[in-house]
């Protein structure tokens, strides 16, 4: 899950909110220009927000590889991905920007860090078995979340997702097929792909946030349907999912206390360490300087170009005014 | 030279350029200054990284030693790299690597122009392939630098240094040798010193725009496509560029 921890407003008792509420549990799609309560904007921007600066901040970890990949087919790929997830970057600023809110503001709140990306793109990528952790335990944790977001009550928020998941699922398969050559290569490369697996492992884990039972957010935004399941919910189905694929891979999932549980036809696991996951969330992860540093270093050393061609394409304009 | 050597180096040229101005271009991943850019910069990589796997899979084929695409971007030395030295110089900021992608696209164009008319099948059919990706890239590139140049003064001026800088590197690109005159003979590519008016009515028509002046004198670094003396900067490509392969020889991946 790319938002974490949002924030939800409180719902007023308006009539309006009311006959709101109403649209939203028959099924109705909000739209940019239709009312709709304030907290219900302010808590869409957040996490439309939020999920877009993690696409853009998501391609520092991977851009890491992409001048070392180890043959051209996997550089193209990896180039690709990480091209695809500016994109979804772009189509997320798009249906925020729906809601009044500028792609420049959302920026600046970004580098001044008002606001979050994921926790997990603060942790480092230190092997080319990376590569394949993060297609197959980040994308796919992702996609656990934005699966069920291509129906969420707002229009140009669902109708993004559905674009971006068609993508996801392409990311996840090619993480896995990574995995898929390491765990079967050589002995050096069986170790990366272990060790890959052991360090992404919890950080997954919390991506989908803390347990529900310490979320303040999550019955409002369900009740909106900018949320879909809860965390929990949908953490159970990550570990359901990847365990029989880890198993597949001859990989040990890090979890000594990792059983299947017949009664609830799913499997008992650990708990992530949540004061790691705060101390990420508060910017002592392993990477925040330096994820934030570069993207303020890239906005910065960028500003002399977008004033030039700002001034450019003024310059245009007042000359065909000029010549007609 | 026997025809198949000098088409295996012709080959390796054209495949050595996309290869080392494709990682070139990929450094800027998620860095450059605006979201646009960002996308623009790693499709432009991709399209380079894509025509290398063509290039270098036709030198591998043509030399008959059963070498593929990826040995021979990642197990030959920087002396075997064939690309030209503007190819492999350094990013800067991103007015120069804009520069240093018109400047070179705007030769790989008319080259893929011609190409698309080569006698050998499979070399036309690279050149058609890649012709429609380039011609977007020197658009692209064409009016950025434009942009830039006839933006603010900031950007005027660094534009200037750019070209100031990039310029004395592109006549390697031009200059003809015994690899191209087989190649001529052979109907197989044109004489690069040919495309030299074309690319000046091109580059310059693009540079007055831009309100650049292009510097006077004619000098040209070379020593990048003979491989005869690259610049200090491949190496430093490579050790990044090959070092899974290196440090694991033998693994798949």
């Amino acid at each position: 899950m790319y938002a974490q921890m949002v924030k939800s407003e409180a719902a007023d008792d308006s009539a309006e909110a009311q006959a709101f509420q109403a649209r939203i549990d028959a099924g109705d799609k909000i739209e940019p220009k239709d009312w709709m309560p304030a907290g219900y904007r302010k808590t869409l921007i957040r996490q439309i927000g939020q999920h877009a600066h993690s696409e853009i901040v998501g391609q520092l970890p991977e851009g890491n590889w992409v001048t070392r990949a180890p043959t051209l087919e996997r550089k193209a790929i990896l180039l690709a991905k990480v091209q695809d997830e500016a994109g979804h970057g772009l189509y997320l600023y798009c249906a925020a920007e729906t809601l009044g809110v500028s792609r420049d503001e959302l920026t600046e709140m970004l580098l001044d860090g008002r606001m979050k990306y994921s926790s997990i793109f603060n942790y480092p990528t230190l092997t080319w078995a990376d590569m394949g952790a993060v297609g197959w335990l980040v994308d796919g944790a992702a996609i656990m979340n934005q699966v069920p977001l291509q129906r969420t009550s707002y229009g140009p928020y669902s109708r993004a997702m559905i674009r971006i998941c068609k993508e996801e699922s392409f990311h996840q398969r090619q993480g896995y097929d990574i995995m898929m050559k390491m765990a079967g290569g050589t002995e050096a490369q069986k170790k990366m792909a272990q060790d890959a697996l052991n360090r992404f492992w919890y950080p997954s884990l919390m991506m989908f946030g803390p347990s529900d039972k310490d979320s303040v957010h999550s019955t409002q935004s369900m009740a909106w349907k900018i949320k879909m399941n809860t965390n929990d919910e949908l953490r159970q189905k990550f570990v359901d999912q990847t365990v029989p694929q880890a198993e597949y891979l001859g990989l040990t999932v890090p979890d000594p206390d990792l059983t299947w549980n017949e009664e609830k036809g799913g499997y008992d696991f650990s708990e992530p360490d949540w004061s790691e996951f705060y101390d990420v969330l508060k910017g002592n992860g392993p990477c925040n300087t330096e994820r934030l540093a570069d993207r303020n270093k890239a906005w910065d050393d960028g500003k002399w170009v977008r004033d030039g061609l700002l001034a450019h394409a003024e310059k245009r304009a007042a000359r065909k005014v000029a010549a007609e | 030279m026997d025809r198949d050597a000098a088409f295996f180096e012709f080959v390796c040229r054209m495949g050595d350029n996309t290869l080392v101005l494709g990682h070139r271009v990929s450094e800027w991943c998620g860095h450059a200054p605006v979201l646009e850019e960002d996308i623009a910069l790693a499709n432009t990589a991709l399209d380079l990284i894509g025509q290398t796997q063509m290039w270098l899979d036709l030198a591998g084929e043509i030399e008959g030693k059963g070498r593929s695409a990826d040995d021979l971007a990642m197990l030959r030395d920087a002396w075997d790299f064939r690309n030209v030295l503007l190819a492999e110089q350094p990013n800067g900021d991103f007015g120069q690597t804009m520069m240093r992608q018109f400047l070179f696209d705007s030769f790989h164009l008319l080259m893929l122009e011609a190409l698309e008319g080569s006698t050998d099948e499979r070399v036309a059919g690279i050149a058609a392939k890649s012709v429609k990706e380039v011609r977007y890239h020197v658009e692209r590139s064409g009016d950025t630098v434009i942009g830039l140049g006839d933006g603010t003064s900031e950007s005027h001026t660094r534009m200037q240094a750019a070209l100031d800088l990039l310029w004395p590197y592109v006549g390697e690109m031009f200059q003809s040798d015994e690899v191209d005159a087989a190649m001529v003979e052979a109907g197989i590519a044109p004489d690069p010193a040919s495309l030299r008016p074309a690319y000046d009515t091109a580059v310059r028509g693009a540079l007055a725009d831009a309100t650049l002046t292009v510097p006077e004198s004619d000098f040209a670094h070379s020593g990048g496509k003979t491989g005869y003396r690259h610049s200090e900067h491949l190496g430093h490509i490579l050790t990044q560029m090959q070092w899974l392969q290196r440090a694991y020889p033998g693994a798949t991946w």
